[in-house]
């Protein structure tokens, strides 16, 4: 809400308030004020100046050189407007002047004749052809009598410091002037006083014209009209437009003028027919036909339902409740008689209306937050009180209020000692009546009654809140909390998800961080099966684009687009991880299950081998030591020969792999991409951190090579499980340290060199101990898998 | 001095003297067999310290030792000649033959010793790196930005006796705005561009739902904070996310007071901070607190002093925070006269932009390697 200062001297005490002491003040008194902007700031050093003579230049036929008084001097002035005679007082910006649009003044020679400054039009010093409606072209005239080196901006009252405020949702209240000035009084501690509107009237009886019936007093609280005959419509007073230009609104006529100053004035919106457009007699305030046409004043046609509420004549609709009036029944240049409304309509319903409409008003913002139906009779009355001021028109006598129920009186208990508390510093009860008093409760012993404009007040926390917010939320202390001491720690969860971002950092991995949700298309770009469960994920009925529309069910997608945005952008090598959630829809439950993944993606300078090591190094840290890596040929996301089913506690947790070419190319990318996805619930429930000392060996070990030959088809795991599972306990590692293909090995057949080490914790291993383990390790290898010795 | 062989030559005619060694037969007289030996052991010191004096590398010393002391060498050779000596002369010759065998040893080590000083001496100048070339670093991969940031924040909060809560990024309205005091068409929803699911199922736009979720499930007092993503229809640009994280706080016990909410903001400002930040509180107005306070800290550029960073306000607004609303603790039934209780909110998105100089939100989420290992 946008508010001249000067509007607020109507209401209260202004004087000696800077515009910076008021931004802080109202600030801290809850008012936030978003900047304060002055015109006048941008205006120097133009003056009042009389005109003492006009000649023409010698040297160029369209200048004239004047001789101007401004008080203390006399200038010498060149300009090229016609209107300039001798004798007239006219705006003059001396040597180093300042106009509104930027533009610095300086004495100069013009053809030779020096000129000390300029003479200003009403443009060149920030106002409009509205303030000045009869001017003519050229420069400003001003009027006789003025005194002379006079500021124009004390003229023109162009120092006008004018405020924005961000008024919070809670106050409906505050956005009006009469708001904003109760509440500037109260945080300077000065005196408010709102005059009641006086209304001489004419005679006459509005219910000799009109019937209002309310058929929607749910959605229409309170509807209050006056009606004015005789209208002569015309232009506002300059001090009118210059009120509503500082808020942001143009003038149109005294008549629409009057209603945005009530709405700015009194904060209540307002709507003005012209009666002879309102066909029958009467207006119905009721819900729309389905399918019902009404053009608005914008001119633009709006289709209607039942859910609008509309201010109808005998026939037709002529408004839409609270949101903007129509075309058919506005007021013209011709308007004679006008019907005033003033009305209370439910903030909720206008909240749908102007949003089905696409019609957000002044009127409506103000609506949907919740307006005090006793405001509407001020309001129209103050409507009526400006019609006679202005003299546009005769206020006919009587009004028509169909008042439903009232609004209930809230009351709270005063508990002066308890707020005390409840703010950490001493504020004496009596400093807390009159602060209340001053805001508009009133507090009788140990009653507060709420005033009707404060919906917002309805419980000890508010009434704590409105002492505060005066006495200043800076003189709250800082203290620390007593009673029970509470334990800071992290869950077993939590740390487990430190521990494996850890792990994965440690073995050089970047972390990533993704959105949450992502296009549909991924799931075909990954060249999953039509019938992948993963296709089932949570759709948003809103998103920002079909990039963003469904909740994730599987992070590759994710970490195949960072891994093509590192590619284009020519990392050469990239490894990174991810722990995020995915989302998976549960039958019959509103919400999904939403599970935690660790996603590992690499590319450049890796293999297989180097992201299946990064994997087994994170189970290794989180204890997890059964598990098995199964190859796996029909996951379509991966090469079918270079990807794995990692299992572990009875079922897959997570898939590793070369990501398909086909699906690589999807993605633009041309590298070969290593990526991995394991369920960090599953690692979590398997997780076994505890670790304990394992007796360091007192005896040597025995290490053995074994030269393997076996069938390409022959896994390397069905292999080791097999020397493991011989080797017994004595048994202490196992590695393969060559595999060969080529020259003397058959076709189709690999040589596979493991190292083998044996260690016996009592005693020293001797050949006569391990010969026997050797051979039952290359029977049960020969008769397995016709894996020989080479 | 009268000598067979002279010093130079007695290394250069082993044959000779192997000749004299190989003909023991040979007789010589006794006295003069002593004096001829005693001379030829002096020759043999003398020689092989001389010859010690210019030998230059460790082989020369170990083919000295041998020509001199080993079985085949000189000195053996002069001793097997003590046979031909008397009793009496015997011992004398031996005990020179040790003395001169003991000097050979020890100038021979000596000389060793320096040698192998000299050696190490080359070897380490021919060693010579140019130690300004670049180190070899390990890859040691990093954390992201706002992990790195979301720990400091939930360190300090630990450490004050805060517990870490965690709940969906997929809501129930009920959670989301329902039970916070935000009921349908409530104009606030208006400002908090919501993604819906459906009607009753949103993707949180506020960590807040946590403090519901908390306090329906322990009893005070209740400590937590609640880091986590949440969404609002905003379209990516410099300064917004569709996606973003806050930190959720809320304390319920009896007796808490707003001076209790300023210090502990005061607490965690000074830890995230330094010690001489400041914070200021100002009025707002949140549906689920009661008062409610937009929480500005000094800046940290100027102090507090005006600059480009903040705007010539001196502050930043960086949370909002509040009284939790008693309708609130009723709804999960504890007794607002009983108890009371605070609570607040901070984007983190914006923390850690300021303290690490981002200048574009969206490089947060895009993951250029390039950015993330600058942290």
């Amino acid at each position: 809400m946008k508010l001249p200062l000067s509007w607020l001297s109507d209401y209260t005490d202004m004087s000696g308030i800077t515009p910076e002491e008021y931004n802080h003040a109202l600030t801290m008194s809850g008012s936030k004020v978003e900047g304060i902007e002055n015109i006048g700031d941008k205006i120097q050093n133009i003056v009042t100046g009389k005109i003492l003579s006009v000649e023409k230049h010698p040297d160029a036929d369209k200048l004239k050189v004047c001789m101007l008084d401004v008080g203390t001097e006399t200038l010498q002035i060149v300009t090229g407007a016609d209107n300039v005679k001798p004798g007239q007082t006219v705006p003059v910006a001396k040597d180093g002047a300042l106009l509104p649009d930027g533009t610095k003044i300086k004495k100069g020679k013009l053809r030779g004749v020096e000129s000390n400054g300029m003479l200003c039009s009403y443009e060149e010093i920030g106002m409009t052809k509205e303030d000045f409606p009869d001017a003519e072209y050229g420069i400003l005239i001003l009027e006789d009598g003025l005194p002379l080196g006079k500021d124009i901006k004390e003229v023109f009252g162009l120092d006008n410091p004018v405020v924005e405020f961000e008024i919070t949702s809670n106050r409906p209240d505050c956005f009006s002037v009469i708001g904003l000035a109760r509440e500037t009084a109260v945080t300077f501690n000065r005196a408010f006083n709102v005059k009641t509107p006086e209304v001489k009237g004419s005679g006459d009886d509005i219910n000799n014209y009109m019937k209002i019936t309310v058929s929607e007093p749910e959605l229409c609280k309170r509807y209050t009209a006056k009606m004015v005959k005789n209208v002569k419509i015309g232009p506002s007073p300059a001090w009118m437009v210059k009120r509503l230009q500082s808020c942001g609104i143009r003038s149109i006529n005294n008549i629409v003028d009057i209603t945005n100053y009530i709405l700015l004035e009194y904060g209540q919106p307002m709507h003005a027919f012209d009666m002879s457009y309102l066909e029958g007699n009467e207006i119905n305030v009721r819900r729309a036909r389905d399918g019902e046409l009404m053009t608005t004043l914008d001119g633009e046609e709006h289709t209607l339902d039942s859910s609008m509420l509309m201010i109808c004549d005998g026939k037709k609709p002529v408004a839409v409740a609270g949101v903007m009036g129509g075309l058919n029944s506005e007021v013209r240049e011709d308007t004679k008689t006008v019907l005033f409304e003033s009305a209370t309509f439910l903030g909720s319903s206008v909240r749908i209306t102007a949003k089905k409409l696409g019609l957000r008003t002044e009127s409506s913002s103000r609506f949907e937050k919740g307006l005090d139906t006793e405001n509407t009779y001020p309001a129209v009355m103050r409507a009526c009180e400006l019609i006679e001021e202005l003299g546009c028109g005769e206020v006919v006598d009587g009004i028509i209020d169909v008042y439903g129920t009232k609004p209930k009186k809230v009351t709270i208990k005063f508990e002066p000692e308890r707020i005390n508390e409840f703010i950490g510093f001493c504020v004496p009860a009596d400093e807390m009546v009159k602060t209340l008093t001053d805001l508009g409760f009133t507090v009788d012993g140990d009653v507060i009654t709420v005033p009707t404009f404060r919906p917002d007040v309805l419980c000890f926390n508010d009434i704590a809140e409105e002492i505060v917010r005066m006495y200043g939320y800076d003189k709250i202390p800082s203290t620390l909390m007593d009673g029970d001491t509470t334990v800071g720690i992290k869950t077993y969860s939590q740390q487990i998800e430190d521990r494996v971002k850890n792990t994965l950092v440690g073995c050089g991995l970047y972390e990533t961080l993704v959105f949450s949700f992502t296009n549909p298309n991924i799931f075909d770009r990954l060249n999953m099966p039509g019938d992948s469960v993963k296709r089932n994920a949570v759709v948003i009925t809103n998103p920002l684009g079909v990039e963003n529309s469904i909740m994730r069910t599987t992070a590759i997608a994710s970490m195949m687009e960072v891994v093509a945005r590192n590619e284009n952008f020519k990392a050469e090598q990239v490894r990174l991880f991810e722990l995020g959630k995915i989302y998976i829809p549960k039958e019959g439950e509103d919400l999904p299950e939403e599970r935690r993944v660790v996603t590992i993606g690499m590319y450049g300078n890796c293999d297989y081998f180097d992201l299946k090591g990064v994997v087994e190094v994170m189970l290794d840290d989180l204890g997890i030591a059964k598990r098995s890596f199964e190859p796996e040929k029909t996951n379509s996301t991966f090469h079918p020969g270079r990807c794995a089913n990692l299992i572990a506690g009875g079922k897959t947790i997570g898939t590793i792999g070369q990501i398909h070419p086909a699906v690589a190319e999807n993605y633009g990318i041309s590298s070969d991409v290593y990526v991995a996805e394991i369920d960090f619930e599953d690692m979590l429930m398997l997780a076994k951190t505890e670790k304990t000392y394992k007796k360091l060996p007192k005896f040597p070990a025995s290490q053995r090579d074994l030269a393997l030959i076996a069938d390409d088809s022959v896994l390397a795991a069905q292999i080791e499980n097999i020397i493991k599972k011989k080797s017994g306990n004595i048994f202490e590692n196992l590695t393969l340290f060559d595999v060969y293909k080529g020259n003397q090995i058959p076709e189709n057949k690999k040589s596979m060199a493991y190292s083998l080490v044996l260690r016996d914790e009592n005693k020293t291993l001797t050949d006569e101990d391990i010969n026997p383990v050797i051979e039952s390790i290359l029977k049960e290898l020969s008769s397995k898998l016709d894996v020989t010795l080479r | 001095m009268s000598v067979p062989c002279g010093a130079d030559n007695f290394f250069y005619c082993p044959v000779k003297l192997s000749g004299n060694a190989h003909n023991p037969t040979e007789k010589l007289g006794e006295q003069k067999g002593k004096v001829i030996m005693k001379e030829q052991l002096l020759a043999i010191k003398k020689s092989a310290e001389e010859k010690l004096a210019v030998s230059s590398s460790l082989q020369e010393l170990e083919d000295l030792r041998v020509s001199v002391l080993g079985k085949k060498g000189e000195l053996t050779q002069v001793l097997r000649q003590m046979g031909g000596l008397s009793a009496e002369e015997r011992p004398v010759i031996g005990a020179l033959a040790n003395e001169v065998r003991e000097a050979v040893e020890s100038a021979l080590t000596e000389r060793k010793t320096i040698l192998l000083a000299k050696a190490r001496e080359e070897k380490l100048a021919r060693e010579v790196i140019d130690v300004t070339m670049a180190g070899k670093k390990p890859e040691i991969g990093g954390l992201h930005p706002i992990t790195k940031v979301l720990d400091e924040v939930k360190n300090i909060f630990l450490g004050m006796g805060f517990s870490i809560a965690e709940g969906p990024d997929v809501e129930l309205d009920y959670y989301n705005f329902e039970a916070l005091n935000i009921p349908k068409e409530h104009p606030a929803r208006d400002t908090q561009d919501t993604f819906y699911v459906s009607d009753n199922v949103v993707l949180r736009t506020q960590t807040s739902p946590m403090q519901i979720r908390v306090m329906e499930h322990a009893k005070p007092p209740i400590r937590i904070i609640a880091p986590g993503r949440v969404y609002r229809s905003d379209a990516v640009d410099a300064t917004h996310s569709p996606v973003f994280h806050q930190i959720e706080g809320l304390v319920v016990d009896k007796g808490i007071t707003m001076a209790d909410l300023k210090g502990t903001l005061e607490q965690f400002i000074k830890s995230l901070y330094g010690q001489d930040a400041k914070i200021r509180l100002r009025p707002h107005h949140f549906p689920f607190t009661e008062p409610s306070a937009e929480v500005d800290v000094s800046c940290f550029v100027c102090g507090g002093k005006g600059c480009r960073v903040c705007k010539g306000e001196g502050f930043i607004e960086i949370l909002g925070a509040g009284m939790v609303h008693p309708d609130v603790l009723r709804r999960c039934n504890i007794d607002p006269d009983e108890y009371s209780g605070f609570a607040f909110g901070l984007g983190l998105e914006r923390i850690v932009m300021r303290r690490m100089n981002i200048d574009d939100m969206r490089h947060l989420y895009e993951n250029d390697v390039r950015f993330l290992k600058q942290f």
